[in-house]
């Protein structure tokens, strides 16, 4: 049984389906991420989650018990807001053991798990302050302490980063991983940036339109992308998809041929696709002296890597090449891949071509 | 010399600020002027009709005598019975539709339901109703629950009008309260009244003190309500007020009208004073919020 159930889950307002009927199942001490473009209902499952809205139709089970309508404090979750929500009025401390004195915990246990919270997320030396006097990063660190203190059989957290700046951001990224890996509690995280879903999860829910488009590893989905939308939207630069057609000897595109593996040349003739999108992540592509030939177009260097904008007889082409580049804007270049770093999708279903890797 | 000569440079926009504004508060506190230097002469200085004069020799025997002994109608007590009937009133009526308008602010901003934005429209109805509209029912209603002619009547009939606007406030400003705010708290446990106690309320200041200035300032200074519904000995010190100006006796007493009429307005003053600061704070706090 897991530790976390969310069973043919639907929520519509009005007539307008918000989520489409949502399985997934997490097993105790998983991280899980949901990802997702704005509207596509990641936070409204966190919602139903954690007790904030209803479901229409469906079931959500924590730790084998059917909480479907009971409410959010009877769920033992705790919750990292966007905002972070931490209570204005009150002092670091007490928006930390707001919780356990809700709950009636006596008032050694409450000062005990504020000095075991605070000693963890190093916020010791703020306990005497308000809301207003801390940075964005000790903000963020107290919203933890919050949800820690009570120590939930279940972690929810809302675009937990959205609000700090890159820095920090990638600070605290580090820190929840951390933290995660050391108390080994059952999280879902919501975020629409792909970085934190590859770097954070365990399993990653990649949902579009109210559906799950995929929930694999963060390999899975970035190896084997189920659909076109998930290939495009996990990765960056994202990946350069072409269109074309099968060809005698396999695939080809605006009558120049691709390369493809057996496997995937098998696949694609077993398919009954009417045409077929061929995708090339932007660093399996590398300059080489024969190949698809283009010129560049764009140069956009960020230190380790360049990425390289190409015109080619295929379309324009994203290409991610290590360390700088000696050529110049306007050169002629080759580009060559390996045929099993392609990835086939139905061009109608948008779907990944089955068998193709 | 040329930097030093830029501060004397005359400078006409200022002088005509400056101007302005000095009229308009010469304006507004000239008829309080008079008011203050009447109550403080005696008759015979008043008989010479200089208005705008010092008292030549100042004293409080108007006050005092509006206070306890000027004569209201066949009363001789002067306006203390009324005054102590009026705080008798607004302190219960500002508290209680102080509070329920908290309340309903709360419910209606942070506990949205089906129907609750055609019910705050309803309410919001009230803020522009003509309080005249009610005194015909209310008078009916007071009667079935056999509150009428009482100070008690009185408090409840300035509960409910009053339950509009303080409705009004405190759901406009909650409206700016962050709706994670709550949904925090009942993650952590907490239920509607610990919400509204502990998150909510603390979080008030300012609104409240602008809520307690705005009920206060209606409840003390109404005289509707006040003459229609009060009983014989449950009227307010703005019915007492008129009461005593309208006593026809040989003569016209200006000074204990004029002091008497200071009395009357002395606790709305003394509530702006104290509280104006918050009151200016409160009603722009909405507008800086994020």
């Amino acid at each position: 049984m897991g530790a976390l159930s969310i069973r043919n889950v639907r929520r519509s307002y009005g007539n307008v389906d918000i989520l489409k009927g949502i399985d997934i199942e997490v097993e105790a001490g998983d991280f899980l991420i949901l990802v997702g473009p704005s509207g596509c209902g990641k936070s409204t499952l966190l919602n139903i989650i954690a007790g904030l809205d209803k479901p229409t139709e469906g079931e959500i089970h924590i730790d084998g018990r059917d909480v479907t309508h009971a409410l959010p404090k009877d769920r033992d979750i705790a919750m990292v807001f966007q905002s972070y929500a931490l209570y204005p009025n009150m002092n670091v401390a007490q928006n930390i053991s707001f919780g356990l004195e809700m709950r009636n915990v006596p008032k050694a246990e409450r000062e005990a798990a504020i000095q075991r919270v605070s000693k963890m997320l190093q916020i010791e030396h703020l306990l005497d302050r308000k809301p207003g006097q801390l940075s964005g990063g000790q903000r963020q660190r107290v919203a933890m302490g919050r949800a820690l203190a009570r120590n939930p059989t279940l972690f929810l957290f809302d675009e937990p980063l959205s609000n700090l700046d890159a820095k920090l951001r990638v600070e605290m990224r580090a820190e929840i991983k951390h933290l995660h890996h050391k108390a080994q509690v059952t999280t879902v995280y919501v975020t629409h940036d792909q970085v934190e879903a590859m770097t954070l999860g365990d399993h990653i829910a990649v949902m579009k339109g109210g559906v799950i488009e995929q929930l694999g590893s963060p390999d899975d989905i970035y190896s084997r992308p189920a659909s076109r939308f998930v290939a495009e939207f996990i990765g960056s630069p994202a990946m350069n998809i072409v269109d074309g057609e099968r060809a005698a000897n396999g695939f080809a595109s605006h009558g120049i041929d691709l390369a493809l593996t057996d496997a995937q040349r098998a696949a694609v003739g077993n398919a009954h696709a009417e045409g077929i999108l061929y995708g090339l992540r932007p660093e399996a592509l590398s300059f080489a002296d024969a190949g698809l030939p283009g010129t560049i177009s764009l140069l956009e260097p960020t230190g380790p890597e360049t990425y390289v904008l190409l015109d080619t007889p295929i379309g324009k082409m994203m290409a991610r090449v290590p360390g700088k580049v000696h050529q110049q804007l306007g050169d002629a270049v080759h580009l060559a891949w390996q045929a099993r770093d392609a990835h086939l999708f139905d061009a109608k279903t948008e779907r990944r071509v089955a068998g193709s890797g | 010399m040329s930097p030093a000569a830029a501060p004397s440079r005359f400078d006409w926009h200022r002088l005509a600020l400056w101007s302005v504004l000095l009229l308009f508060a010469a304006v507004f506190l000239l008829p309080m002027y008079v008011m203050v230097t009447t109550s403080l002469k005696d008759m015979e200085q008043i008989r010479q009709g200089n208005l705008l004069s010092l008292p030549t020799s100042p004293s409080f025997d108007a006050w005092s005598k509006a206070w306890s002994h000027a004569c209201t109608g066949v009363d001789c007590g002067g306006l203390k019975p009324f005054f102590m009937n009026s705080v008798v009133m607004v302190i219960p009526a500002v508290l209680i539709s102080t509070l329920l308008g908290a309340i309903n602010g709360y419910v209606l901003s942070k506990w949205r339901f089906r129907g609750s934005e055609v019910i705050f429209a309803l309410m919001l109805f009230g803020v522009f109703m003509p309080m005249q509209v009610v005194l015909l029912p209310m008078s009916q209603v007071l009667g079935w629950l056999g509150m009428a002619s009482s100070l008690w009547g009185l408090v409840a009939v300035h509960i409910i009008a009053g339950l509009a606007s303080t409705t009004l406030f405190f759901r406009n400003y909650y409206v700016g309260l962050p709706d994670e705010l709550v949904k925090a708290a009942m993650l952590d446990g907490a239920g509607f009244w610990r919400i509204f106690w502990r998150i909510i309320v603390p979080l008030s200041t300012p609104i409240t003190v602008v809520t307690l200035i705005w009920q206060f300032t209606n409840i003390w200074n109404d005289f509707l309500y006040g003459i229609v519904f009060s009983g014989a000995d449950s009227k307010p010190i703005t019915v007492g007020l008129n009461n005593l100006a309208n006593t026809t006796s040989s003569v016209k007493e200006y000074n204990v009208d004029m002091a008497a009429a200071m009395i009357a307005g002395l606790p709305t003053l003394f509530v702006y004073i104290v509280a104006g600061k918050y009151f200016v704070r409160g009603l722009t706090a909405g507008a800086v919020k994020g």
